[in-house]
């Protein structure tokens, strides 16, 4: 109906492909006018098909001379998975709006540590390369449960003056969690300006415990369950320093000492019986073929 | 024409319209009313005393001549009564349905002082519904020019000035941050009140103005107001964005599972089609005893839609009396009629744990009417130790919404302190060819005073552009006449096509 009168201009095609793991892939996608735009920190929302759900995901990555947005996605329930299985190069996602957020800070900075845990090692990559191009002195901090999900160590500690490579099994660099990381860097320096963590929030909340007797300014890019990503929900409402914010157009930046991340973990199991229900009924393949929508029962 | 009507002859009680019984319709999406058949329309025109003062112009915000398509109606000339409407509005079908006419044209007609007044609302719907089952629209020949004109938001404030600038030529291009079109009206009014059919068919005829729609669209952030003008060569922009961000109440138990603003409940059922989840992959999350606080049309839309949605007990928790009730008085009839329990003259203290996180109750208390506020209303005030537990599990706030702060944050429009775009009585804002109108500026109001401001933003924008135009996009004084949905002022430059 409106999809006929109302074509969409851009047809956000996947250009690369990539799987860092079994669990974990990126998508280059195609979209000129958001690679112009783009700014480290941001994030876009995205359906990857017409009764899909609305996602958020942070921009890892944006070139935009080939007119591209990088995104790296873990599969972790039934949106994040169909699309690993259906997202091949050349296939389309249905929308994608962004970029959304208010870009991180990085003027000013003179040293800062960037922390990245696990899959929070994309989203806290343009910051890092941004804070370089800026003339910052940079240490990268990075953390993977062991060396089979390592991904983009190459890239990241190029934009680094100093890079730490943490694993929980001892498997890859040092052994520990990146507190660890962040530990050696804050002992080494003590004109740090800035500590950046991006990752799980359980790995955001021990980044901002760690920090706060050092008194070293930090910040961490929440992720909330979102809808609209507008600022027109308030279901990614967060509490920090006692307040009602809306992470998607206040944040995703927060200072992390102020952030209360037992509120934030709380809200995240919103939904965790349907988000298994979902994905149980895809693990079936049971996805019914849709049949045209406007049920009206009684009608 | 016949001899002149008299209160005494008309048809004495106002035509009814069918609706599905409240039992049936309270667990179904269908629309709630049905409409007015051919006959019933004829017999309900009957009843217009085609007052010479036309009161009931003046009550509605953008000056539709009431008593000039119910003649038409009456002489069984339906495409001449569309006619008359499209001169005025873009959505007849959508306002006859969702207008609160008793605060605007039926509260002012003069049948209405010793009868039932004539009912207009359901009339224009009627008008409306038979343009689009017939695929009438007022397409005019259109002289295009070579300017550009970007609207940003596609609610009806925006489509409005869309459609405006498109008949008098220009190029418009429409963005849109969702991934379908229509504001409020798509994510927010449910579908048994205006059913997605209805705003399809509307979006569609100004897509045939020649208006292009860019979805997906964030505009601000994909680019800013300040680039349209510039490297993206816009002549003008209109900022029609609305006002979409929920407001909370900062009381303890807010961020429990179970607490959601009715923008969120209603955006995953009608743009998300969580009601169809598990087979739209949108989750929903709602409860079996729901409560939600505020009376607006946003409240009832969202205690009708958990009503809908399986739950068994749905209450409505306001802080004032029935008759300080915001919302639609038909809305509130329905509400009432389909078995929602009100809670009047109750305000919620806490929302209370349940140990998991999830909502147990509501802490809450009564209240008492003191002295008119600022707002004219009688102001609660508590009474002392009258706290008591309401038993809920899903808590739904439909309180009030703000002004959105992307575009404040990304550009250099003057706000107001509230965060609402300052235009003048032109809707002009303080960026030489940028022009604001809707919920945007005026806070929270109605579908048809976005519309009107739609059209008054464009037709200063016309002047700002040079156009040939009046000063009055819908001057009363002109309407007498029709020709295809064009005002008379725009007729004297255009040949005019069939469509
Ligand atoms: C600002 C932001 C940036 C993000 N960036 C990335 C990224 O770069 N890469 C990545 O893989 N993931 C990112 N996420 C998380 C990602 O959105 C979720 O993993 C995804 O929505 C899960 O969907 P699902 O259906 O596969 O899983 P589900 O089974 O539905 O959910 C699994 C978990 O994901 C979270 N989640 C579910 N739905 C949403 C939602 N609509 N919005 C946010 N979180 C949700 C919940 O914690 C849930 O328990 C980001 C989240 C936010 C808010
Ligand atoms: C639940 C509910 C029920 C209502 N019921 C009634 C009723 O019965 N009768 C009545 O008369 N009124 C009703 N209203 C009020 C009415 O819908 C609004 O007053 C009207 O829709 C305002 O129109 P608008 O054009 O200003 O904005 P909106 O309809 O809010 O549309 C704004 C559009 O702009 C888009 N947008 C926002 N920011 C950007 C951006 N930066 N870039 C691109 N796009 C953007 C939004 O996504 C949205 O689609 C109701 C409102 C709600 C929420
Ligand atoms: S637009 Fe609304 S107020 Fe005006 S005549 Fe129609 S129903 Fe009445
Ligand atoms: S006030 Fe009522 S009766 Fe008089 S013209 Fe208007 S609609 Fe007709
Ligand atoms: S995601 Fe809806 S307000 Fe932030």
């Amino acid at each position: 109906m409106v999809a006929e009168v109302v074509p969409n201009a851009v047809p956000y095609e996947i250009v690369t492909r990539t799987d860092f793991s079994d669990v974990t892939y990126l998508l280059e996608v195609l979209e000129p006018d958001m690679a112009k735009a783009a700014h480290p920190g941001q994030f876009v929302m995205v359906m990857s098909h017409a009764e899909g759900e609305r996602i958020p995901l942070t921009i890892a990555d944006f070139d935009r001379e080939r007119g591209t947005i990088t995104l790296v996605v873990q599969a972790i329930g039934k949106t994040t998975r169909e699309m690993q299985r259906d997202l091949i190069q050349g296939a389309h996602l249905y929308a994608m709006v962004g970029p959304m957020g208010i870009p991180s800070h990085i003027e000013g900075v003179k040293k800062v540590i960037c922390v990245g845990g696990g899959l929070g090692v994309a989203p806290v990559y343009p910051q890092a390369r941004a804070f370089k191009e800026a003339g910052a002195y940079v240490i990268g901090v990075i953390g993977f449960r062991n060396k089979d999900l390592v991904f983009w160590e190459d890239k990241f500690e190029s934009v680094c003056d100093e890079f730490i490579i943490c694993s929980d099994d001892g498997s890859v660099g040092i052994k520990g969690l990146v507190t660890e990381g962040i530990k050696i860097a804050l002992e080494k320096h003590d004109d740090v300006d800035e500590v950046i963590a991006i990752g799980p929030p359980i790995m955001m909340r021990a980044c901002s415990q760690f920090t706060q007797p050092y008194g070293v300014h930090t910040v961490v890019s929440l992720n909330p369950i979102m809808v609209d990503g507008t600022g027109m929900c308030g279901g990614c409402r967060v509490k920090v320093d006692g307040r009602t914010r809306f992470a998607c157009v206040d944040g995703p930046d927060f200072d992390a000492h102020k952030v209360d991340f037992d509120d934030l973990m709380a809200r995240l199991k919103r939904f965790r019986e349907q988000e298994k229900q979902v994905l149980d009924r895809w693990e079936q393949g049971c996805r019914i073929p849709e049949a045209p929508t406007m049920s009206t029962p009684g009608a | 024409m016949a001899k002149k009507k008299t209160i005494r002859t008309i048809p004495q009680d106002r035509t009814p319209m069918q609706e599905q019984v409240p039992e049936i319709r309270a667990r179904n999406f269908a629309e709630v009313s049905l409409g007015y058949e051919l006959a019933a329309a004829v017999r309900e025109s009957e009843r217009c005393l085609m007052c010479p003062d036309e009161p009931c112009i003046r009550g509605c915000p953008v000056g539709i001549n009431i008593p000039g398509f119910i003649a038409k109606i009456g002489e069984k000339d339906f495409h001449g009564a569309y006619d008359v409407l499209t001169d005025t509005t873009l959505l007849p079908a959508i306002c006859g349905r969702v207008c609160p006419q008793e605060t605007q044209c039926e509260g002012v007609c003069t049948v209405g002082e010793s009868l039932e007044s004539v009912a207009i609302g359901r009339l224009e719907r009627f008008v409306g519904d038979m343009a689009i089952a017939e695929g009438w629209s007022a397409v005019p020949y259109i002289e295009p020019n070579e300017l550009r004109v970007g609207i940003i938001g596609s609610g009806p404030s925006g489509m409005a000035c869309a459609a405006d600038m498109a008949k008098a030529g220009c190029k418009v291009t429409v963005f849109e941050a969702f991934q379908q079109p229509g504001g409020v009206l798509r994510y927010g009014i449910p579908e048994f009140r205006l059913p997605n059919e209805v705003v399809d068919a509307e979006i569609a005829k100004v897509a045939r103005l020649g208006v292009t729609f860019r979805m997906n669209a964030l505009v601000g952030r994909l680019f800013t107001i300040e680039q349209m003008l510039t490297d993206m060569g816009f002549d003008a922009v209109f900022v029609g964005t609305g006002a979409g961000t929920p407001v909370f109440m900062d009381i303890a138990g807010e961020s429990l599972s179970g607490v959601v603003s009715a923008n969120e409940l209603l955006t995953r059922i009608n743009l998300m089609q969580a009601r169809d989840f598990p087979a739209h992959d949108t989750p929903l999350g709602l409860g079996k005893k729901v409560a939600v606080i505020g009376a607006g049309n946003t409240a009832m839309d969202a205690l009708r839609v958990s009503l809908r949605l399986g739950a068994d007990k749905v209450m409505c928790v306001y802080r004032r009396g029935h008759e300080e009730a915001p919302a639609r008085a038909e809305e509130l009839h329905h509400a009432e009629q389909e078995g929602i329990e009100f809670h009047w003259l109750t305000n919620p203290l806490a929302i209370l744990d349940d140990g998991n996180g999830n909502v147990r109750g509501m802490l809450c208390q009564r209240m008492e009417l003191g002295e008119p506020d600022k707002s004219g209303r009688r102001r609660p005030v508590p009474v002392e130790g009258s706290d008591f537990e309401l038993e809920c599990d899903t808590v739904v706030y439909a309180i009030g919404t703000n002004a959105n702060p992307i575009l404040g944050q990304t550009s250099s429009l003057a706000l107001t302190d509230r965060g609402y775009i300052v235009a003048n009585d032109s809707l002009a804002t303080s960026i030489d060819g940028v022009f604001a109108g809707g919920d945007i500026v005026t806070g929270a109001a109605t579908v048809i005073e976005a519309m009107g401001a739609g059209r008054t933003a464009a037709a200063a924008m016309k002047r700002y552009l040079g156009l040939r135009d009046s000063t009055l996009p819908y001057a009363p004084a002109e309407r007498a006449s029709s020709l295809f949905g064009l005002a008379p002022e725009q007729r004297n430059f255009v040949r005019v096509q069939v469509a």
